[in-house]
């Protein structure tokens, strides 16, 4: 039994998966049904000033892949649109009742002091166990000068960051905004800010689908369309490069990291992990099939830790990070081609006519007593796995490496670059 | 003898009876022709299109069922096969594409060709007329013998490619036997005869029903009045069992019971008896089998000389009578038909195997089973009759086919043949239709 448990800048949590700030933390009802499931923690959903927003239907637009529903997911709601009072009470309640669970509270307000002053002093007496600061959202929010319209200037991150330690004995995390064009800006002024940790990312800025009726963005409302944030298990590559581009950067200071997009399994976690998280946060999976999906991430999370010999979070948390490395670092001499196991081949041909018509021409069409047979010319075969990508037999097509182990040489040093510098 | 034995109507209840025979597949509806369409691969030089035997393109109508382009998808199956519909409904997409899918060799499940093909071709017959347009009048006129689908199929392309036809039709209805053969429960509402107006749809086509060659007209007057003739008259004689039993009451010739199904406007008025024999090993057998069963006989018994490997239903529609309550009983030959005023009582069989050589061989056994009805399923065949002027036979015939070649071309000059009166393939719907197609390209080759 692998342990699971976990702390993030000075929030303890059972175990590594929490529910991230949007609707399935909108409600105490919410918050106890996905703390019985198994949830470690949630994050509330983002808390603001009186009086409360005021949401419009609809509010979701899908990318759905061949079938695959909500393989993208897309919203323009706004933060809580419920009285503060009442989410306060709530959460007060939720954090007596659930004692060893990881509450923590996202926060939104107009970028003045007080307005943070105020706030915080008012979740401190609620027993929360931090604050998550919202600079994030992409749509509505940003529009009245708050969410990524905050997150998007690094000067503002640390200044709100910097407040909030200020008027709080409660840890600090930031979540980001992935609207901008390097991660780094904002992180690193949240660092500086003296935050405790940093969560992402927040939605990606989005128009999920046209609706070729309406003629509009979807989701249409009356007719009409806004911009909204996009979520779900396309945005994890996204996700996981600003997760991994902090974890590394020696000026993020080893910052601890939630991480946040798409994570919908306990392999999506892993890797959040294998780039230096120390807990992940879901929306999307649980809004796609309910709270229940924990069960999966904590069971197959503790298998592949005890097949893995891994006993704690720390012990493979960001090993992944460390062989994360720019394209100038890569080996030039290393070399793989393709090969196909004959007898797990189908006969598709979609790797033959994906390396035909759009590579290198290195997998031949050939038909042997009327029989289809795919062969890899492997004089031609640059490696680039496109064939393997797109087989439909899982280990059909595999890389085999070919340039007899030869020594590491990296494109500074490597004889085919003009600009290299004279080795001797 | 209680009420119900010998051979009578009404075994079943009017809501029995219309169960047993409405759709035996269920279509697909949008959402679940989605995730079909989305398990196919898509692939290169597919397997699926090779085994098809009018070339469809399936991985194209495959992926534009996915992407909700639903009418180019019926496009692309019809301008193959216009018959498209119909073949989703009867072809045995076991031997066929279905078979060659690549997923059935992965994972013994292939994609549901057939399947997504009625909802494609549905979709469109459901809105529109056939989508194709009648080419530039040529001038040039062609006669097509019989409305089957080698016949229509041919004329339809005929018609596509600009040139005048008239079809000679030697029953009541065009069709041939999409609407005198194939299982009702495969086309039910009437398909059959939508589908003719559809193709026929087209233009250019007149089908001249009750007018058979070798009665009505000869083939010597329909070349020398049309440009050029496409025989597609199917195999309309029935092979007999040679034994002085044939001529029992009770005893019939499956074909002629299913086409009396078929032309029925209430199966509950159709006599069925209670304990039914089958003889034979192919459709036709399984056909009758089963419709006899679900008319409600009692008991149906399959009887087939070899085994099931050797038996031309595949081995889906073996299941399927199974499934329904036919026993197939395999190696064993009839005998004598039994019979008792007038009326048949049984037949006897003797147990067979196969000889050292690969031949039938009986094992002098024998075994009877008691029958109130008797069903002859034992082969059709070409009924050569009017192929004959003046005492001459006057095509080349080969092993009671007409012989053709690669182009469906005759030994008479302008004189093309196709579907079950030639030996392209099996005797199916879709190879008829392919027949048709050729021979048509052929015929406008021949005329240009
Ligand atoms: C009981 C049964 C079930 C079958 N089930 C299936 C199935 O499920 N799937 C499948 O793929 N295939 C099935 N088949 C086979 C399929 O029906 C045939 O292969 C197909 O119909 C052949 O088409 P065709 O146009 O060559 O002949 P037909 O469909 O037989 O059409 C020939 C037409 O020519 C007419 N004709 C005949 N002689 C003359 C004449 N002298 N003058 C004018 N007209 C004439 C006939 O009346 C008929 O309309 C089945 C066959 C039978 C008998
Ligand atoms: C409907 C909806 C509402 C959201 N509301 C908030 C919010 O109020 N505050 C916030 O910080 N993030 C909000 N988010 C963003 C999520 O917390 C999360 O960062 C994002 O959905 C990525 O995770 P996922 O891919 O698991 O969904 C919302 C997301 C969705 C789908
Ligand atoms: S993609 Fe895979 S299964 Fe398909 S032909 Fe190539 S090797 Fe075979
Ligand atoms: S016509 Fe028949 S064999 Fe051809 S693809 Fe359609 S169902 Fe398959
Ligand atoms: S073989 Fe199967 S998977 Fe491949 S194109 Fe045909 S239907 Fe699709």
């Amino acid at each position: 039994m692998a342990d699971l448990r976990c702390e993030i800048g000075g929030i303890k949590s059972p175990n590594p998966f929490w529910l991230a700030s949007a609707p399935p933390t909108d409600k105490e009802y919410n918050v106890v049904r996905a703390l019985r499931a198994g949830w470690g923690g949630v994050v509330w959903k983002t808390l603001g000033l009186d009086p409360p927003v005021v949401n419009v239907s609809s509010r979701y637009g899908t990318l759905t892949v061949d079938g695959q529903r909500m393989t993208g997911f897309n919203n323009i709601e706004l933060i809580t649109d419920r009285p503060l009072e009442v989410n306060l009470r709530e959460i007060k309640q939720v954090k007596r009742d659930w004692p060893d669970r990881a509450i923590v509270v996202s926060l939104m307000v107009p970028c003045e002091e007080p307005c943070w002053e105020t706030i915080l002093k008012q979740v401190e007496e609620t027993g929360a166990d931090g604050v998550e600061l919202n600079f994030g959202c992409p749509h509505g929010m940003s529009e009245r000068g708050m969410g990524s319209a905050v997150g998007q200037v690094p000067e503002y991150v640390e200044m709100v960051a910097r407040w909030c330690k200020k008027h709080s004995r409660m840890p600090v995390l930031v979540k980001l905004t992935p609207n901008v064009s390097s991660i780094l800006g904002p992180a690193r002024a949240a660092v500086a800010g003296t935050a405790d940790g940093v969560s992402l990312i927040n939605t990606i800025n989005s128009i999920a689908s046209v609706d070729l009726d309406v003629m509009a963005p979807t989701p249409t409302v009356d007719g009409k369309g806004a911009h909204g944030g996009y979520c779900g298990p396309a945005v994890k590559p996204i996700a996981l490069a600003m997760v991994a581009e902090i974890d590394r950067d020696p000026e993020c200071r080893n910052i601890p990291i939630s991480g946040i997009g798409g994570v919908s399994n306990w392999r999506d976690a892993a890797e959040f992990i294998a780039l230096g998280s120390t807990t992940v946060q879901v929306c999307t999976a649980a809004m796609h099939y309910g709270f229940k999906i924990v069960d999966d991430m904590i069971t197959g999370l503790n298998d592949w830790m005890d097949v893995k010999g891994y006993r704690t979070i720390e012990d493979f948390r960001g090993l992944a990070t460390r062989n994360y490395v720019n394209w100038q670092d890569l080996n030039m001499n290393y070399e793989i081609v393709a090969r196909i196991d004959q007898d797990l081949c189908i006969k598709c041909g979609l790797c033959h006519v994906a390396c035909e018509d759009t590579s290198h021409q290195s997998i031949a069409a050939m038909r042997v007593d009327g029989a289809r047979r795919y062969e890899v010319v492997e004089s031609e075969c640059v490696g680039c796995n496109l064939c393997m990508h797109v087989c439909p037999v899982d280990g059909c097509i595999t890389m085999h490496r070919v340039d007899e182990n030869k020594p590491y040489v990296t494109w500074k040093d490597d004889p085919r670059n003009p600009m290299r510098q004279a080795a001797e | 003898m209680s009420e119900s034995s010998g051979i009578a109507a009404g075994r079943l209840s009017a809501v029995d009876v219309a169960a047993n025979f409405t759709d035996v597949k269920d279509p697909l509806d949008r959402r679940r022709a989605l995730i079909e369409a989305s398990r196919c691969y898509f692939c290169y030089d597919a397997p699926c299109m090779e085994a098809c035997p009018t070339g469809i393109d399936i991985p194209n109508f495959i992926r534009k069922i996915a992407t909700d382009n639903v009418r180019a998808s019926a496009v692309n199956i019809l301008e193959e096969n216009i018959f498209g519909g119909a073949c989703a409904r009867v072809c045995p997409t076991e031997i066929l594409c279905e078979e060659a899918c690549v997923r059935m060799t992965q994972e013994s499940k292939p994609v549901q060709i057939g399947a997504l093909q009625r909802y494609a071709t549905d979709w469109l017959m459901a809105r529109e007329g056939q989508p194709f347009e009648r080419g530039e009048p040529t001038g040039k006129h062609v006669a097509v013998v019989g409305a089957g689908p080698a016949g229509l199929a041919c004329a339809h392309r005929l018609a596509m490619l600009g040139h005048e036809v008239t079809v000679y039709e030697a029953r009541e209805r065009a069709g041939g036997l999409n609407e005198y053969g194939i299982a009702a429960y495969k086309v039910p509402g009437g398909f059959a005869q939508s589908e003719v107006d559809f193709i026929t749809g087209i233009g250019g086509i007149t089908v001249e029903c009750g007018k058979a060659l070798g009665r009505d007209v000869t083939l010597a007057a329909l070349r020398r009045d049309h440009d050029a003739v496409f025989l597609g008259c199917g195999l309309a004689g029935v092979r007999a069992l040679g034994d002085e039993g044939e001529s029992l009451s009770g005893v019939v010739n499956a074909v002629d019971f299913i086409a009396a199904l078929r032309q029925a406007d209430d199966l509950t008025t159709l006599p069925v008896g209670r304990r039914v024999v089958v003889i034979g090993g192919g459709n036709t057998a399984i056909d009758v089998a089963v419709q006899s069963k679900r008319l409600g006989a009692e008991d149906v018994t399959l009887v087939y000389r070899r085994g099931a490997d050797d038996m031309s239903a595949t081995w889906h529609e073996q299941e399927f009578a199974q499934q329904n309550g036919v026993r197939l009983k395999l190696w064993a030959r009839p005998v004598r038909i039994l019979g008792t005023g007038g009326k048949v009582t049984g037949v006897e069989f003797e147990y067979t195997r196969r000889g050292a050589d690969g031949t039938l061989a009986g094992t002098g056994e024998t075994f009877t089973i008691e029958a109130d009805q008797v069903f002859k399923a034992i082969g059709q065949m070409l009924v050569p009759d009017p192929l004959v002027e003046g005492g001459n036979q006057v095509l080349a015939l080969d092993g009671g086919k007409i012989v053709i070649d690669d182009d469906r071309a005759t030994s008479l000059r302008g004189v093309f043949a196709g579907g079950d009166c030639v030996a392209t393939g099996e005797d199916l719907t879709v190879q008829a239709v392919q027949d048709g197609k050729v021979a048509a390209h052929a015929i406008d080759r021949f005329l240009r």
